[in-house]
């Protein structure tokens, strides 16, 4: 047997690898929901020598957070006001949100689900007489554009068949941006400033996973949209069970650290998000709760949530927590108390549930309605499937636990930390929250959406490929406007090979140094940097280890852990290119959750109980932190610095 | 639940022009070992189990197996995909056997309407291109505070 002194991937990877230059005037990073969006709309608007390149880690057809699939699509207008999809959003996120923004969000996320659902997306539909179709089914009552009722799970939330939800959203963009614009397995890790007015965007660099290439991108304008931040804090799970994370586990927090290293602004960054979900195969509660009617109980068998106690908990946080919904953070606070005081587990009563839907339905609609609680796994958390197979768990025989996973950093789901993005330029949008362009960062010419706009949650898959397209026109009156502007980057070829093959060189350099390369003094390998990583964020940052309990003095002993493990990643190794992308995958990763906690830190109140909580500052402070927190990073000098924005009220209560 | 490859029934994709499963992992998990010509996954404990290897083998080689540090063993889900719907194989531990179908699009693939000819008109309005030809009005808040 030969030593294990060398890289285990296949594609190994060389000291000097090609460089592939490209000069395009668009330059989409990511390929998920928003950029699809992007790639769909873009050149409906530009001119037709306007050159446009879409760089995407992965596969389109399956790439971003809806891979899997989707069971729901969780923003649809419909018969609702937008206004009150902005109530939704401000009273989940316990207040500070940018109202512009999710109000513009809520007048044309339609319109992308329309689409979805001529390109062949099967929508669940409403009879007259109240019974559900499912989306072949329901083809024959007509569509959503055509006035036809769609199943709702709540006020938002429509019911779909949705495995091939991001197949069928990407045939479209792809073709409508033409597979030539389209680099696949292409993982782009840094943006590039403008070499006369660093306060602009100029280009992108990064490298291909497949073959030995740097592709370096001239762009005048970048819309950046590379999903949250999953495995920044340890997961339940530390063996192979890491990989079953809740949200996609290949999202490094590359969109807020792409943009935070150009100088873009992040905003609310402290946000988090830990859902309660079924536990260990992190299957989705939402049919369970909606749909099914199903309640939750403590060890005790007591529904805990209804409770006197728990009422009085909740008037605590008045008005959030006396509103009609429940906000998000504070059903985990009330389930955490369950915990803290020995009354776990929690239990989701799936058999109680079941029976009494049972006593109005005959046997068919029941066979139909077990269907439909396992096809909201198998569509969207087939692990989930798994367990209960593997525990020999029928839902209408034996019931489940439900759990706070670790924490995850996202703006498009139930979260809001992100970028911090210009509003639409209309007269109702106040002058502190638009400059020019749509979901412009703060650095010209830089576009974000979907997970990177900051201040404006719950627009999950369908409302980030509206986003995306937000973004497409912007872009494009940048570009006409600006365009002439951008007059390159300062950085040489030489200089952006060494920086972006630094791991390989690093692992080359040394690896025959030891008889088992990944054990050696000179370099630090990704897999063990990320378990470093997670178990100080969670020992210290607030995660599962503290019921996500944090404090000053532990954030400072957070800050000296990172600086230090900043310093290692100049020496972390790759020896092929698999272990390429994990090396800066962990890069992205360390500044995303430096950023989160930073604002914690800043933040000398806890905002979010339930998600997280600075023991130090225990409740709500509305007098100091009724106010967005927004942070800059300076790459040149290594300094962070926060400030407190004001919110301002655009829709009435 | 970390996919896996039967070494019997991969082929490497030798008949296709690239490897399936090689080119749809989102997380760059499987890849070819060339000489044997069969592929593996090379990062079980960050599979997401998204399945997107098992739906597109096409020889249906690959099949996922309960994470280790928690899913009891015996237990399989195995997707069937068609062009208009997916049947799932649910087998339990203790033998018990539950099929579903579903449907996954009402289009033939490759018929997604990319809107190719459209041409937006007025850069500076609000509106979409879909919402434009449409005749959409953009509307404005009207419950302020």
């Amino acid at each position: 047997m030969a030593l294990p002194n060398k890289p285990v991937g296949e594609l190994k990877a060389v000291r000097d690898p090609k460089v592939d230059k490209r000069d395009v005037d668009v330059l989409i990073v990511g390929g998920g929901m928003a950029a699809c969006g992007t790639a769909f709309e873009i050149k409906k608007w530009a001119s037709d020598d306007t050159k446009i390149l879409l760089c995407d880690k992965a596969a389109m057809e399956r790439s971003g957070a809806v891979a899997q699939g989707l069971s729901a699509i969780n923003t649809y207008i419909g018969e609702n006001k937008p206004e009150d999809y902005v109530r939704m959003v401000r009273n989940d996120l316990m207040g500070i949100v940018r109202e512009d923004l999710i109000f513009d969000l809520g007048r044309h996320v339609d319109d992308s689900v329309h689409l979805f659902e001529e390109w062949g997306l099967p929508v669940w539909k409403k009879t007259d007489d109240g019974k559900n179709l499912d989306g072949k089914k329901g083809q024959k009552a007509g569509t959503l554009k055509g006035g036809a009722t769609p199943v709702r799970t709540g006020k938002w939330q429509i019911m779909i068949n949705g495995e091939s939800y991001k197949r069928i959203v990407a045939e479209a963009a792809k073709k409508a941006l033409g597979v030539d614009n389209i680099l696949e397995r292409c993982f782009i890790v840094e943006l590039l400033n403008d070499k006369n007015d660093p306060t602009r965007i100029a280009g992108a660099v990064g490298f291909s996973l497949r073959e030995n290439i740097v592709y370096i991108i001239k762009a005048k304008t970048i819309m950046v949209a590379c999903g949250g931040a999953v495995n920044v804090y340890q997961p339940r799970s530390v063996g192979e069970g890491k990989g079953r994370a809740w949200y996609p586990i290949w999202n490094a927090g590359s969109t807020y650290t792409m943009a935070v290293r150009a100088g873009a602004e992040l905003s609310m960054m402290e946000n988090r998000f830990t859902p309660a979900r079924f536990k260990d195969g992190y299957g989705p509660v939402g049919a369970w709760f909606l749909l099914f009617k199903a309640a939750t109980v403590n060890g005790l068998g007591e529904n805990f949530a209804a409770s006197d106690d728990a009422k009085a908990e909740l008037e605590k946080y008045a008005p959030y927590g006396t509103a009609a919904v429940t906000p998000t953070c504070l059903r985990n606070h009330l389930m955490l108390n369950e915990y803290k005081a020995g009354r776990g587990p929690i239990i989701m009563k799936t058999t109680s549930a079941l029976a009494k839907l049972g006593e109005t339905m005959d046997k068919k609609e029941m066979k139909h309605l077990e269907s439909e609680a396992w096809e909201d796994f198998l569509d969207m958390s087939v692990g989930q499937a798994g367990l209960w197979c593997a525990t020999n768990t029928e839902p209408e025989k034996k019931d489940s636990e439900v759990m706070p996973t670790e924490p995850y950093l996202l703006g498009s789901h139930s979260g809001c930390c992100g970028i911090w993005c210009s509003g639409p330029e209309e007269d109702w949008v106040p002058a502190e929250y638009k400059w020019g362009y749509n979901r412009m960062t703060t650095v010209k010419g830089l576009f974000t959406s979907g997970d990177g706009v900051g201040c404006s949650g719950h627009k999950f898959s369908s409302g980030s490929h509206a986003e995306g397209r937000i973004c497409a026109k912007s872009m494009i009156q940048y570009l006409r406007d600006e365009g002439s502007k951008v007059t390159g980057f300062k950085e040489t070829d030489q200089e952006l090979v060494d920086f972006v093959y630094k791991p390989v060189r690093n692992y080359l350099d040394h690896c025959n140094y030891t008889t088992a390369e990944d054990i050696n003094p000179n370099y630090c390998k990704p897999a063990g940097m990320a378990m470093r990583l997670m178990k100080m964020t969670n020992e210290y940052g607030g995660g599962t280890a503290t019921y996500y309990m944090t404090s000053g003095k532990n954030l400072e002993i957070l800050m000296d852990l990172f600086e230090m493990f900043r310093e290692d990643l100049e020496k972390i190794a790759a020896g092929d290119l698999h272990e390429l992308m994990r090396a800066w995958e962990i890069n992205h990763r360390l500044y995303t959750v430096q950023a989160h906690t930073r604002h914690i830190q800043y933040r000398e109140e806890s905002r979010y109980p339930g998600f997280y909580y600075r023991g130090d500052f225990m409740g709500q402070n509305d007098k100091e932190w009724f106010c967005f927190t927004n942070s800059l990073y300076n790459k040149e000098t290594n300094e962070w610095t926060l400030k407190k924005v004001p919110y301002i009220k655009i829709i009435a209560d | 639940m970390p996919s896996f490859v039967i070494a019997e029934k991969c082929d490497g994709c030798k008949g296709g022009d690239k490897t399936a499963c090689m080119y749809i992992c989102p997380n760059d998990l499987m890849v070819l070992e060339p000489n044997e010509m069969k592929a593996y996954n090379q990062e079980p404990d960050q599979c997401w189990e998204c399945y997107s290897c098992v739906k597109i083998c096409p020889t249906q080689a690959i099949e996922v197996r309960g994470y280790s540090d928690f899913v009891p063993m015996g237990a399989s889900i195995v997707p069937m995909m068609g062009t208009e719907d997916v049947m799932w194989t649910c087998k339990f531990r203790n033998g018990v056997i539950k099929r579903f179908k579903f449907p996954i699009r009402t289009t033939p693939e490759g018929e997604a309407n990319a809107y190719a000819d459209l041409k937006g008109k007025d850069l500076d309005s609000g509106l979409l291109s879909t919402q434009e030809a449409d005749g959409y009005v953009l509307v404005a808040p009207t419950e302020l505070a």
